[in-house]
């Protein structure tokens, strides 16, 4: 493949080679000498039209780690405040000589568009509300972690709930779409307020009822929700929020035996997790962050591994 | 462009009720073919369409301020080319066309410029601002004489202040035609149609209803008012159900549809070509049929095309970015034509009703959309009722390149155009 834009992307063998070398990947973080060569010689611009610290840094190291030269670039405002265009922008830095661009942008829609300009390979990382694909990955590495790790293997049957701001979120998307690949069962769980339109032709059930999908959830994913959608009349209080879509402690407690807890951070303790849930022993955050790195490195080595660029 | 000024005999053409007939045309004015002269330049209009030349109640001239994205000369050009013999240039120009003078300025471009006719449409607000009503007696009284004031692009949203212009306009028999757009139902970026679209792909959404109140409210101040409003490019169901509503009532309104919003739909963006963000957006088909069908009854009175040309770099941005708006001057009546006659919906003498006599009459236009009769004014198109080309964006005389039917296999009718006797285009 040439670009990933999207988690629909990828089909089966392609997202299931990816986590696989993922785990060797994540092999090599454990040695003293963690640099790879396979990479040597590539350019990877990471070009960030939007404050992003996790994402960043996780891509720059699993360039580095791969021996690829990494250079980011924060161009947070500058085309449209500068009066250059986005075209015209990316077309300056591809006419440098690069390899490939990871992107993230502030509008839906910015990776797609930049893969139709330039002649290097594009990595959407994160376009505005639309898609996050290594996230979705990164996501699924953990899930598949865990699962194994108590003795389950698969997507298949696995209940995945995905609770909070659904309409503002790009993580939801991909993960909807990743998982209808690998076969996990996502149940969708928002405020009507916080629903995308047209969310009932995603093929997942999608309820306002928190408690009732709790219950027989295998991963509870919770998303981010901005303070400023409160200003933006989706929801009364944080108060009211957290009662109705928090993972409470008193929730924490009614996740079913083996469940564990997702979140792609940052996270707003008190409001849609509590410090409980957060650093609960079932918590995956932490691991997410770690195989974030792996994923990525594993996202690298296939788009840009060979010359054809093929997976 | 203009190639003659002269006498033409048209021979051979078919009007629109299907009458064969010669026209005879000579000092700018249809006269009676008997009357020709032998040796006198002729058009054989075997087997083609003799109609009224077609007339826009919605253009973007883009002159002054942005010239490089449209002149009055090379949109009146384009204009030309589709059939049309006049135009009427949107306010939203930088400066705003909102005192006597400015609109002025426009009309004498367009009798130094023109390919057709250019009639001047005043803004209802200074600056487009909302807020203080621009000089509407002025410029009525002007050398422009407008008759149509818009801040189109922007929505009178003020309800008090729609009232005033409303009532104000009534003394010289103006109109005030509204960008039906509630701002904060579907706000400055909304870039959309609300639907499953707009949902995956995570675009902020301008659902229907976001029209459709608008247009609920004004008819109602038109009929607190008895004044004329015209809504422009109306795309939903729901709007064209208020404006079947409001007509039963016997409120003074008219309704417009663009080609646009007659063919396109939304899954057209699905790719984030920035060619497709238009304002208000492409919708579904659901809403597309409704317009159709609005269209062919007379709910919808007049095609408009909503021409915004735009500078490459202008659309270059990322969608929710991107200025909105698509050309389509060149296309309208091959659009229309498509959707609305090819298809069985409406028939010539519909379509000349909603494209050339009900425009010029919103508009209050003396001269345009005139039958074709001896003693009329020569303003005609001649249409090749059979033609079929693949839409060449490239080719376009504008000077704007977002032609958002570039690549698309559509009917090729305009064969010539003659403004106040007078061939602007000739195929």
């Amino acid at each position: 493949m040439r670009h990933l834009l999207s988690a629909a992307d990828l089909d089966l063998a392609s997202a299931q080679s990816i986590l696989d070398v993922a785990e060797e990947m994540q092999q090599v973080q454990s040695r003293p000498v963690k640099k790879l060569p396979a990479l040597r010689g590539r350019t990877v611009v990471n070009i960030f039209f939007e404050d992003s610290t996790r994402t960043r840094t996780s891509f720059e190291i699993a360039g580095k780690w791969l021996s690829a030269d990494t250079i980011n670039v924060s161009a947070k405002g500058s085309s449209v405040s500068k009066g250059e265009s986005l075209r015209d922008t990316m077309l300056t830095l591809d006419a440098m000589g690069v390899d490939a661009f990871v992107i993230r942008h502030p509008s839906s829609g910015a990776a797609q568009q930049v893969a139709g300009w330039v002649k290097a390979q594009v990595i959407n990382a994160g376009d505005g509300q639309h898609e996050h694909p290594t996230q979705a990955l990164l996501d699924a590495y953990s899930m598949r972690h865990h699962f194994r790790s108590i003795g389950s293997d698969g997507f298949a049957g696995k209940k995945i709930a995905i609770v909070g701001d659904l309409l503002h979120s790009r993580v939801v998307r991909s993960n909807v779409l990743l998982q209808r690949t690998l076969g996990g069962e996502v149940v969708l769980v928002a405020p009507p307020t916080l629903l995308p339109t047209g969310v009932e032709t995603w093929g997942c059930p999608v309820t306002s009822d928190f408690d009732a999908a709790i219950a027989d959830a295998d991963i509870v994913m919770m998303l981010r929700v901005q303070r400023e959608r409160m200003a933006g009349g989706f929801f009364p209080t944080e108060r009211e929020y957290a009662e109705g879509y928090g993972l409470t402690e008193a929730r924490l407690a009614a996740m079913k035996p083996g469940a564990a807890i997702c979140h792609p951070g940052p996270m707003n303790r008190g409001v849609e997790i509590s410090s409980a849930a957060a650093d609960a022993a079932n918590s995956l955050v932490l691991d997410q962050v770690a195989g974030g790195v792996a994923v990525r490195m594993s996202v690298l080595y296939h788009l840009l591994g060979s010359d054809e660029g093929a997976m | 462009m203009t190639t003659s000024n002269g006498s033409v005999l048209i021979t051979g053409a078919s009007l629109a009720d299907g009458t064969r007939t010669d026209l005879y045309v000579s000092d700018g004015v249809l006269a009676d073919p008997a009357s020709a002269p032998a040796g006198v330049e002729r058009i054989d209009a075997d087997g083609l369409l003799a109609l009224p030349g077609l007339v826009d109640l919605h253009t973007h001239l883009r002159q002054p301020g942005r010239e490089d994205a449209e002149t009055v000369a090379s949109g009146t050009a384009a204009a030309a080319r589709g059939g049309y013999t006049c135009v009427h240039a949107m306010a939203n120009t930088d400066p705003v066309t909102d005192t006597a003078e400015a609109a002025e300025y426009v009309q004498a471009l367009g009798e130094r410029d023109g390919h057709c006719q250019v009639r001047v449409v005043g803004a209802v607000t200074k600056g487009l601002g909302g807020t203080e009503l621009a000089e509407l007696g002025l410029m009525a009284a002007s050398s422009a004489g407008v008759r149509v004031f818009s801040d189109d692009g922007r929505c009178v949203d003020d309800s008090l202040m729609m009232r005033r212009a409303l009532t104000y306009v009534k003394s010289f028999d103006g109109v005030v035609a509204q960008h039906s757009q509630d701002t904060r139902l579907a706000g400055p970026g909304a870039c959309c149609h609300e639907s499953e679209w707009s949902g995956r792909l995570g675009l902020p959404g301008w659902p229907s209803q976001a029209e459709s109140v608008i247009v609920a409210r004004d008819v109602q101040l038109a009929e607190l008012t008895g004044s004329r409003l015209h809504v422009c490019h109306v795309s939903t169901a729901e709007s064209v159900d208020v404006v079947r509503w409001a007509k039963a009532r016997g409120i003074q309104v008219t309704a417009e549809a663009t080609p646009h919003h007659l063919l396109l739909d939304t899954p057209l963006v699905s790719g984030y070509d920035t060619t497709f963000k238009v304002n208000p957006p492409l919708r579904t088909s659901e809403h597309l049929e409704a317009v159709r069908a609005a269209l062919a009854d007379g709910t919808i009175d007049i095609v408009g095309t909503d021409h915004a040309p735009h500078a490459r770099q202008d659309k270059d941005h990322p969608f929710d970015v991107a200025l909105p708006g698509m050309i389509g001057l060149e296309q309208a009546l091959a659009v229309v034509m498509e959707v609305m006659v090819n298809s069985g919906r409406m028939d010539w003498p519909t379509l000349v009703e909603r494209m050339a006599t009900a425009p010029a009459r919103i508009g209050r236009v003396a001269g345009q959309g005139r039958p074709l009769a001896v003693g009329e004014p020569a303003n005609i198109v001649l249409v090749d009722p059979s033609a079929r080309a693949v839409v060449d964006g490239a080719a376009s005389a504008s000077r704007a390149r977002n032609n958002p039917y570039h690549g698309r296999d559509l009917p090729d009718p305009v064969v010539a155009t003659i403004w106040n006797g007078r061939v602007t285009y000739r195929r």
